[in-house]
């Protein structure tokens, strides 16, 4: 295997990442929470996908479809019960703990409904691959699928974060959820909003991880969704481009350890570098600096 | 306290306050040692309670000495499994190092200092770059340094023979061992054979010791510093207290707390490997301490045996005990934390106790420790 290949396989595995960071950094930018249960969304995601296919026998574009509107719905539901009352709690900790509550929920009910062994996932997308230079360098077509979904979406989401109605709203409420309501935004149906288009990101993040990483268990979304909220803060959190960037720098990273140093520590080395990130730049690559007024 | 002359009746008042609730937690922790030691010693307990005293004690600790960061720094940390572990390890080594060239007590005393001991310095060594960042950002570092830490461990092979201590992150071939040198630590095998030391007693001990330096720390000096730095971190440097190195004080103390929970758990168990050291863990410590209320002791006690036991308790239950135990979570997180709920209790609670209106305790505690 060449450098190439290994690269290949890290931008592919940290556009994942990136998608996933998309909706952690969304999340956090406008209601100030880490959500926990964003990884087990994914996981949901990819779960639903398989059945649709395996048991129903819908297309694959169309489970997709699906999988996005259950996971959206999941993220509405999961905002409104669980994080919504806690929004003006005392302490930020609460809606933290309520989120790992509800990730084990998640984890838990999958556990029933499928059982721990894992699942093998199919192939939802199936292109031909391309090869370059006589077969020194072959990228599937879930990696080409997966690194152009990446571009579409960052590009799909900075046009609607600075472009429309609802994107400045977004906007006004991360940056003052008073003000933006005095003003006149709906901050419930933002924050709602924001949630559904994460958990709709999940969704596409589950059926590209899974196609690449064919196994699905109720776990699946657990590390990863870890590593994409440590691609978030890597790239500055609350920042779209922070966070593809981050995600991609990530993946990339994760796999040329793994192939040079060792697979073992590969998780080390790239926690090792979010460490010396943050003590260089504390608000990460793209992290706006705010200043605390007395 | 020299400037409040005036309201020493107060301070007084307020001073046998904090004493009586710091001999409360005292109280308690004793009261529920007699009572099981009892039921061990008259035979009246279940094999799985018998099995649960020292993991119980265990996440007492790692509850109590987390509160120390969260409640009294006021820093979010989701790394202290990763403390846990090395005091773990370090000790477990030493154990298996020593073996019986020291008498059983002895060598477990040690054992203690030197978790505690290691996993502090880890504490320090990792502070100092981490305090520096705030919120999010040290919560996120901590819980990579947690990973680091087990990732590590995992990939660590050592082993001792006439020459010394051999270490190597390859394999067991890479120490170079004479035939007859002992390997202890196996990798991702973790290390096997530590004497099974541990007691529900020293369990108890160890808690009543945490407990004291917690307490102690809170109210002396140092400790009034710390929760000024935590409640207003600029106000604390202007009036000149170091911060960074009061915050450093509290994460290394907890971080070596943290590590006398380690060193128990390591010889209550045959075999030690990192699995049990992951963010999970590191989480779930997190939980006990949200749940207990931040900065209230009494409350971490409480609720680390209570979520320790309740999986337990609710093993009847089979595949659903998780799932009820996560929906238990989020029914009390919401109903202890989410103002409506605070409003609709207060407002209860004035109709059943008329005359003490709705300013209810337990709120101005929360709030105060937001």
């Amino acid at each position: 295997m060449s450098f190439l290949t290994y690269l290949k396989d890290g931008i592919s595995l940290g556009s994942v990442y990136a998608i996933i960071a998309l909706g952690y950094t969304m999340v956090y930018g406008i209601a100030k929470m880490l959500n926990f249960a964003h990884g087990d969304v994914i996981m949901v995601g990819a779960y639903v996908v398989l059945m649709l296919l395996t048991k129903a026998g819908v297309p694959g574009i169309l489970a997709v479809l699906i999988a996005m509107a259950v996971c959206t719905v999941l993220g509405i539901t999961i905002e409104k019960v669980a994080y919504r009352p806690l929004r003006k709690a005392s302490s930020p900790l609460a809606v933290l703990i309520t989120a790992i509550g509800v990730s084990y929920l998640l984890q838990n009910i999958a556990l029933l409904l499928f059982g721990a062994d894992g699942k093998t996932f199919v192939d939802v997308i199936k292109l031909p691959s391309l090869s370059f230079g006589d077969g020194a360098l072959i990228i599937s077509g879930t990696t080409i699928v997966t690194i152009l979904a990446c571009i579409i979406i960052m590009v799909c989401l900075t046009l609607f974060v600075n472009k429309t109605r609802q994107g400045h709203a977004m906007q006004a409420v991360s940056e003052d959820k008073d003000a933006a309501q005095l003003m006149g935004v709906n901050v419930n149906g933002t924050i709602s909003l924001t949630f559904a288009i994460g958990s709709a990101l999940a969704a596409i993040a589950g059926v590209l991880l899974c196609s690449a990483y064919p196994i699905v268990t109720p776990y699946t979304g657990a590390m990863p969704g870890i590593k994409a909220f440590v691609a978030a803060v890597f790239g500055g959190i609350g920042s779209i481009p922070g966070a593809m960037i981050g995600g991609i720098l990530l993946g990339v990273i994760e796999i040329l350890s793994k192939a040079y140093i060792s697979s073992q520590v590969a998780d080390a080395i790239v926690f090792g570098v979010l460490i010396v990130v943050l003590l260089v730049k504390p608000t990460g690559l793209f992290g706006r600096n705010i200043q605390e007024k007395v | 306290m020299r400037d409040m002359g005036n309201n020493t009746e107060l301070v007084k008042r307020m001073r046998r306050k904090t004493l009586r609730g710091n001999l409360l937690n005292y109280v308690i922790v004793l009261g529920a040692y007699a009572i099981l030691q009892t039921m061990v010693m008259t035979g009246n307990i279940s094999s799985l309670l018998k099995g649960l005293l020292v993991p119980l004690c265990v996440y007492v600790i790692a509850a109590l000495s987390l509160n120390l960061v969260v409640g009294i720094s006021g820093e979010l940390s989701l790394g202290h499994a990763g403390f846990m572990c090395v005091g773990a390890y370090s000790s477990a080594f030493f154990s298996n190092a020593v073996g019986t060239a020291l008498p059983d007590i002895l060598r477990f005393i040690l054992a203690i200092f030197v978790g505690a001991a290691v996993a502090g310095l880890f504490g320090i060594l990792i502070g100092i770059p981490v305090l520096r960042l705030k919120g999010d950002y040290l919560a996120i570092v901590t819980l990579a340094f947690g990973e680091i830490i087990k990732n590590l461990l995992n990939v660590l092979y050592a082993g001792i023979d006439s020459n010394g201590l051999h270490f190597s992150t390859k394999s067991a071939m890479d120490l170079g061992m004479e035939p007859t040198g002992r390997q202890i630590i196996k990798g991702a095998l973790g290390i096997s054979g530590t004497p099974k030391n541990s007691t529900f007693t020293v369990g108890i001990i160890l808690i009543l010791i945490t407990l004291m330096v917690v307490q102690n720390l809170i109210n002396s000096r140092a400790g009034r510093a710390i929760m000024s730095t935590r409640d207003n971190r600029i106000a604390a440097e202007s009036i000149g207290i170091p911060v960074t190195k009061y915050k450093l004080l509290a994460f290394s103390i907890s971080a070596s707390l943290a590590g006398c929970a380690g060193v128990l758990y390591a010889h209550n168990l045959a075999t030690l490997n990192t699995k049990k050291f992951d963010y999970n863990t590191s989480i779930l410590i997190l939980v006990f301490v949200v749940l207990g209320g931040i900065g209230n002791l009494t409350g971490s006690i409480i609720a680390a045996v209570i979520l320790t036991a309740l999986p337990e308790m609710l093993r009847f239950l089979n595949n659903y005990r998780m799932l009820i135990y996560a929906i238990v979570l989020i029914v009390i997180m919401l109903f202890n934390w989410a103002p409506a709920a605070l409003d609709m209790r207060s407002r209860l609670r004035s109709r059943i106790f008329k005359n003490r209106g709705s300013g209810n305790g337990k709120e101005e505690e929360q709030n105060g420790n937001a």
